[in-house]
């Protein structure tokens, strides 16, 4: 009845169909409506009332202002934006939080290679090691950061018992703006520094070439210009691919943590953009408004896929 | 060569080689082991919590003696699990693991199968637009997806009524379909599944081809079997991926027996957010599935964030 090309074609199509369906549901049709809920002022319980409102979204998140009504001399005008003022302050508060978070990438990216570096041997018992390193990366979930929210009890803790046992009196980790951010940086080290950069660059040291090595050791090589001449160029699409993939999720990840650590307080100091937008959909029921925040961080993961897709295919090697 | 003649003689260099290399093993095995007891003493300090009575907890009484508690009251387990319906939350996860999972089994491997061996027009554009899909951050999708499902729920709810006692409802927010239905199209399971698919050899399939079996036939008696390592790769994937997903059951659901493992262990806070012994016995409990499904399938898993990492998506 058919040739064997169009049943090879209609059966291709019919394979893909009840994947396609659901992705078409619950992914393609959903990115278009939230484009289109971004232009709206969408109230999930009082959806007649809801209208077209063009971008006022985005310049309500983004937007600044200058108040000129108190700006008098030539120096006000001079140092002008000493009176620009965010249309939504919290925005911004809450963007710089998120880049702050991201303190912990560098970190923790060395934490993984220098563990990688002391694992990167045949010993013995190697394996139950790295087994044992992934657990804190397999545990993240609420039931870890619950135990995080106890370790970081400042009376009872752990961190603030062994901290005085060296005479240090431990901070109000979570309750202090100020500490709330290291604290979690050093949960997030912790948790992440034995987990996929380690197996990452472990699968990248395996696979530099030995007589490298060996070249090197004839020439009298210290290990640590063999560490900044062979190991570290070697690596540097390993570290390029964890760098943009951190980035992206620093940009989208964080919600489970600080939802049970801090609900984003003390007043606002750990919240980020991805908890705000929760906070404005499904505390505040801002759907329009927080779909377009939802498009602004979604630019920023573009910006870092781009990166990555731009650079990372090519191979920064010196051999 | 002229240095040769100053240099110690060959078995002096041969012991000190051996010494340095004990000496460096040595070395390593007390960074590994230090790095081990930083990564456990937290969980240690979990368990000796979830067995301390309760009025011990704020009793200043020492590191050593907080990390051994005396007497060990092994009931709080048995509290903890009664304190919240922590029987129903297991059940709700496990039957959303097990939908889950047979619903990404089945459609991406059928798609894999699909964009790995079959050649239909438009084939590689529609692939290309299932990854680009994989970079859209979940924030984006999630909104209208609640509006999608707590619509069809508002128009469903005055027609159909099945068990709302038992089993939540139908559709709609506090039902298994909005918990369980978006989860079982996975793009990055199909994804993985093509890689894998590819790399199988084709004589088998070719000759299944020249024998008369249909397509179906291959994917299910060929392509499948031969696939059962990648298969328990996106097992273990959805089952760890369900058991700690947060925030889809939390905006998802209302009522308590709707609840999954992880929203219940949430709102244990509120309820007793100073009773940190049963806290965390419930906390021990939660995570006790999670580490042995890593420890049993641990190769797997592994082999899943090579295909998946190192492919670089």
């Amino acid at each position: 009845m058919f040739s064997r090309k169009t049943k090879e074609a209609l059966c291709g199509y019919l394979f893909i169909m009840p994947n396609l369906a659901g992705f078409l549901a619950f992914t393609l049709l959903p990115v278009a409506a939230s484009l289109l809920l971004s232009f709206t002022n969408w109230d999930i319980f009082n959806s007649q009332n809801s209208e077209f409102i063009g971008l006022r979204n985005f310049t309500s998140i983004i937007g600044l202002k200058l108040r000129t009504d108190n700006m008098t001399g030539l120096t006000d005008w001079l140092c002008f934006w000493n009176h620009l003022h965010a249309n939504d302050p919290r925005f911004w508060q809450y963007l710089w939080n998120t880049f702050f978070f991201m303190i912990g990438i560098p970190l923790s990216m060395f934490g993984s290679l220098a563990l990688a570096l002391v694992m990167n041997t045949k010993l013995r018992g190697i394996n139950f090691f790295r087994a044992l390193y992934f657990i804190p990366t397999i545990a993240a979930g609420v039931a870890m950061y619950q135990l995080w929210r106890w370790l970081l009890n400042p009376d009872f803790g752990l961190l603030n018992q062994l901290l005085s046992v060296v005479g240090i009196n431990g901070p109000n980790w979570l309750g202090s703006p100020l500490w709330v951010k290291p604290a979690l940086i050093f949960m997030g080290f912790w948790t992440s520094i034995g987990g996929y950069n380690m197996l990452l660059y472990l699968a990248g040291l395996q696979g530099i070439p030995p007589h490298l090595y060996e070249a090197a050791d004839i020439d009298g090589a210290s290990n640590w210009q063999k560490f900044r001449n062979i190991t570290w160029p070697m690596l540097s699409s390993t570290t390029f691919f964890i760098v943009t993939m951190s980035l992206i999720g620093a940009f989208q990840g964080g919600f489970d943590s600080l939802y049970v650590l801090t609900r984003g307080g003390p007043a606002g100091s750990s919240t980020t953009i991805a908890y705000y937008i929760y906070q404005k959909a499904f505390e505040q029921y801002y759907m329009g408004y927080a779909s377009a925040l939802a498009w602004i961080l979604f630019i920023f993961v573009f910006a870092a896929t781009l990166l990555n897709w731009k650079f990372g295919g090519r191979r920064v090697h010196y051999y | 060569m002229l240095d040769q003649t100053k240099q110690p003689p060959l078995h002096r260099r041969i012991h000190y080689r051996i010494l340095m290399k004990i000496i460096g093993h040595t070395a390593t095995y007390v960074i590994l082991a230090v790095v081990g007891i930083a990564m456990t003493l937290p969980f240690l300090w979990m368990l000796a919590t979830s067995l301390t009575h309760a009025s011990k907890v704020f009793a200043q009484s020492g590191f050593f003696e907080q990390l051994i508690p005396s007497p060990i009251v092994w009931s709080n387990y048995i509290s903890a699990w009664k304190a919240l319906p922590f029987g129903r939350f297991v059940l709700n996860t496990v039957l959303i693991v097990a939908f889950v999972t047979a619903g990404q089994i089945i459609t991406s491997s059928l798609a894999a199968y699909s964009f790995a061996r079959l050649n239909f027009p438009l084939r590689d554009k529609l692939f290309f637009g299932y990854l680009a899909t994989m970079m859209i951050p979940g924030a984006v999708t999630m909104i209208p997806v609640f509006i999608l499902i707590s619509w069809l729920g508002r128009i469903s709810d005055a027609e159909i009524y099945i068990c709302n006692q038992y089993f939540g409802k139908v559709i709609g927010v506090d039902s298994y379909f909005a918990l369980i239905v978006p989860g079982m199209f996975s793009a990055y399971g199909t994804f993985m599944l093509r890689q894998f698919f590819m790399g199988l050899p084709v004589e088998l399939e070719e000759a299944a081809k020249i024998d008369g079996a249909s397509l179906f036939k291959i994917y299910y008696r060929i392509c499948l079997p031969l696939s059962k390592a990648a298969l328990a790769t996106l097992t273990t994937f959805v089952f760890l991926g369900v058991w700690k997903d947060f925030l889809w059951p939390l905006i998802i659901t209302n009522s308590e027996q709707m609840r999954t493992v992880m929203v219940g262990l949430s709102t244990f806070q509120g309820m007793h957010g100073t009773d940190w012994p049963l806290l965390m016995a419930g906390s021990v409990m939660m995570l006790i599935p999670i580490i042995v499904i890593f420890l049993f399938n641990q190769r797997y898993y592994v082999e899943g964030i090579k295909l998946s990492g190192l492919s670089g998506i």
